[in-house]
């Protein structure tokens, strides 16, 4: 495996069920993201998208194939190589759709509580949390809980809880969904931004075509088959 | 970052509501305990404070607490005869219910052994012990009488002249000790029309017979007072006390009695074990069982909270396993918020116990050995009421919180 890879996947695939009930989610899928690279992952609902995430994010291992993050092999089909949770911990930083905020915890603890997760001591920890909110022009809203913040502002600070834990990789699922089209770019370029300036590989599925721009690579996705997609495209979409 | 601290913060009026009421259960819990306690030290005041070696009772009878016991007074001569007793005394205790000041009032007599027991060792208060071989009486504070205070029982008026505290019976009744004579005379007062009649029922049994109707001055005696037949008893009194000399060997004194065909000894220990084991013993089963049964409920109900509380956070435990916190985070999470609410409870308990108990209208002695013994049942039920919970945490897959 390539040590300056953030993801590599070979022949990734994922089944659900069984005989007549048997659905190919994901078709020996694979995907090269260099270190500080943003890639967009393009396609349909039911495409097999967030499948993909899933299995690479090592919350629902693949049927078969390979996956290695930073350059360490983890999965091998369903087998894990490493203790995935703790893997997930060290290596991995996710951003959703929806915020997905602890509630209970203010902005900079919500940041917090992964550096401390990763064995910081709580003060490194929250110095970091507040560089990086800082960072991401929410340092203002740090003591506000989530509920107290805008779509923009909490997808600001689960971007900065992603970049806690200084992650090889970032797995972004429609992270512009909820928010208007100009803070929509804006979550993007952060993207872009923190791709280049940590080196951080940085897979975002979006539907978002107006902001593919942004991105260093691009793939499609259709009934579970996985392609780079044309130059062409990219810049069309430019 | 003490995430069961914040999660608690931001639910703090349900969290604390809650506390608030399993507290008080705690409270019950605690209460049924000194309840239970305050039953067995009121029943073993009036055997400690006479400070008997030796309880002599009625051939048989378990003793004047355990059913009615019923001795000759001069056996109180014969037990003073018996080498190594020191101290012999008449033993005099009933229960009576009376009207005083328009209102019942209930109390235990108990007769001390006048002129060797003036009351000496009794609590006192207030006032002071019997100056009087009559109509004197030293009242516990419980029954709501005070110095001075007149009290009409029998044909007999006496008067409050001491003050007990914490001096009542095993059935949570008040004590007032009166002379022993005195304590008889309240047991056995008839009315006049009542003693006519016996008077007039003897002397027609004895008009009966020859000797009765040969002899005028037998049917004369017969119709008098009864304490002039000397074949009639005196008042029996209940059981005789006694001391055991320094130097005396108890079991050799006990071998004396054991040769007394028409008495049963008991020490003092086995007469507080009789009480227990007699009396009280119900009670303190029963009260056992509704312990257990509070103890229990108390565990479901906090069960419960912690697994509301639990699934009220599905979303942020989906959230940290995602981004991998280890399952020790995540039980510490729902243990700790459930301890805290033990603790809290516990303390809820007490405070609230503290206040209230005073109040109840039977002692509540809740020891410290009682209250570290319940602090460790509430440790106990926190950890089991967390594990429902723990239980469906573990289940979360961290995909949920995507979904």
């Amino acid at each position: 495996m390539n040590a300056t890879l953030a993801l590599e996947t070979e022949g990734l695939t994922k089944v659900y069920g069984r005989g007549h009930t048997e659905v190919v989610a994901l078709r020996d899928a694979a995907i090269r993201v260099r270190r500080g690279e943003i890639a967009a992952l393009l396609g349909p609902s039911g495409a097999g998208k967030s499948t993909f995430l899933l299995c690479v994010g090592l919350i629902n291992p693949p049927t078969s194939g390979r996956v290695a993050i930073g350059g360490r092999s983890v999965l091998d089909g369903p087998r894990p190589l490493a203790d995935l949770r703790r893997f997930r911990r060290e290596h991995i930083g996710f951003v959703f759709q929806k915020s997905n905020l602890i509630p209970f915890l203010n902005a900079v603890e919500n940041v917090q509580v992964v550096g401390e997760l990763v064995g910081h001591r709580p003060a490194a920890a929250r110095r970091r949390a507040m560089e990086l909110l800082d960072a991401l022009g929410v340092g203002a809203r740090a003591f506000n809980r989530p509920t107290q913040l805008s779509g923009g502002e909490q997808q600001r600070v689960t971007v900065a809880r992603a970049l806690a834990n200084r992650p090889s990789l970032i797995l972004a699922d429609e992270p512009t969904a909820a928010l208007d089209s100009v803070r929509g770019r804006q979550v993007m370029e952060l993207f872009r931004d923190v791709a280049h300036e940590h080196g951080t590989g940085v897979i975002v599925v979006t539907h978002d075509h107006r902001a593919l721009d942004v991105f260093d690579t691009t793939y499609g996705m259709e009934d579970g088959l996985l392609a780079r997609a044309p130059a062409r495209e990219k810049s069309e979409s430019r | 970052m003490n995430l069961a601290v914040r999660d608690i913060r931001h639910s703090l009026g349900r969290f604390v509501l809650t506390t608030i009421g399993v507290g008080m259960l705690l409270m019950i819990v605690m209460g049924m305990g000194g309840i239970y306690r305050g039953l067995v030290d009121d029943a073993l005041v009036v055997i400690r404070g006479v400070g008997a070696d030796l309880w002599i009772v009625q051939r048989d009878t378990r003793g004047p607490f355990a059913e009615v016991s019923r001795l000759p007074r001069n056996l109180v001569d014969r037990v003073a005869a018996v080498p190594g007793v020191a101290e012999p005394r008449e033993f005099v205790f009933h229960t009576i219910q009376r009207e005083h000041r328009g209102k019942p009032l209930r109390m235990g007599v108990l007769g001390l052994a006048w002129p060797a027991d003036k009351g000496e060792r009794l609590p006192l208060v207030a006032g002071r012990g019997l100056a009087q071989n009559h109509y004197e009486t030293i009242a516990d504070e419980s029954l709501g009488l005070s110095l001075g205070e007149q009290l009409r029982l029998g044909k007999d008026t006496y008067t409050v002249v001491g003050l007990t505290r914490a001096m009542v019976s095993s059935g949570g009744d008040g004590i007032a000790c009166f002379t022993s004579r005195d304590a008889q005379a309240i047991q056995f007062d008839e009315a006049g029309e009542s003693t006519r009649l016996e008077r007039q029922a003897r002397r027609a049994r004895a008009g009966e017979i020859d000797f009765g109707r040969t002899q005028p001055s037998v049917l004369e005696r017969a119709a008098g007072s009864s304490r002039a037949i000397a074949a009639l008893p005196g008042p029996a009194v209940s059981a005789v006390i006694a001391r055991v000399m320094p130097a005396a060997d108890l079991d050799g004194v006990l071998r004396t009695f054991d040769g007394w065909s028409d008495v049963t000894v008991y020490t003092a220990a086995q007469e507080e074990e009789l009480l227990l084991r007699g009396t009280v013993d119900r009670a303190r089963r029963q009260i056992l069982l509704f312990r257990v049964l509070l103890t229990v409920i108390s565990a479901v109900i906090m069960a419960l909270i912690i697994y509301t509380l639990t699934l009220d956070k599905l979303h942020p435990i989906a959230l940290l396993k995602l981004i991998g916190a280890p399952n020790h985070v995540i039980v510490g999470l729902i243990m700790q918020q459930s301890l805290i609410m033990g603790a809290l409870a516990y303390g809820v308990g007490y405070l609230a116990g503290k206040r209230l108990f005073p109040m109840f209208p039977r002692r509540v002695l809740v020891t410290n050995d009682d209250l570290l013994r319940l602090g460790g049942v509430v440790l106990a039920i926190s950890v089991l009421a967390s594990l429902l919970g723990i239980w469906k945490a573990m289940r979360v897959a961290p995909n949920e919180a995507i979904g």
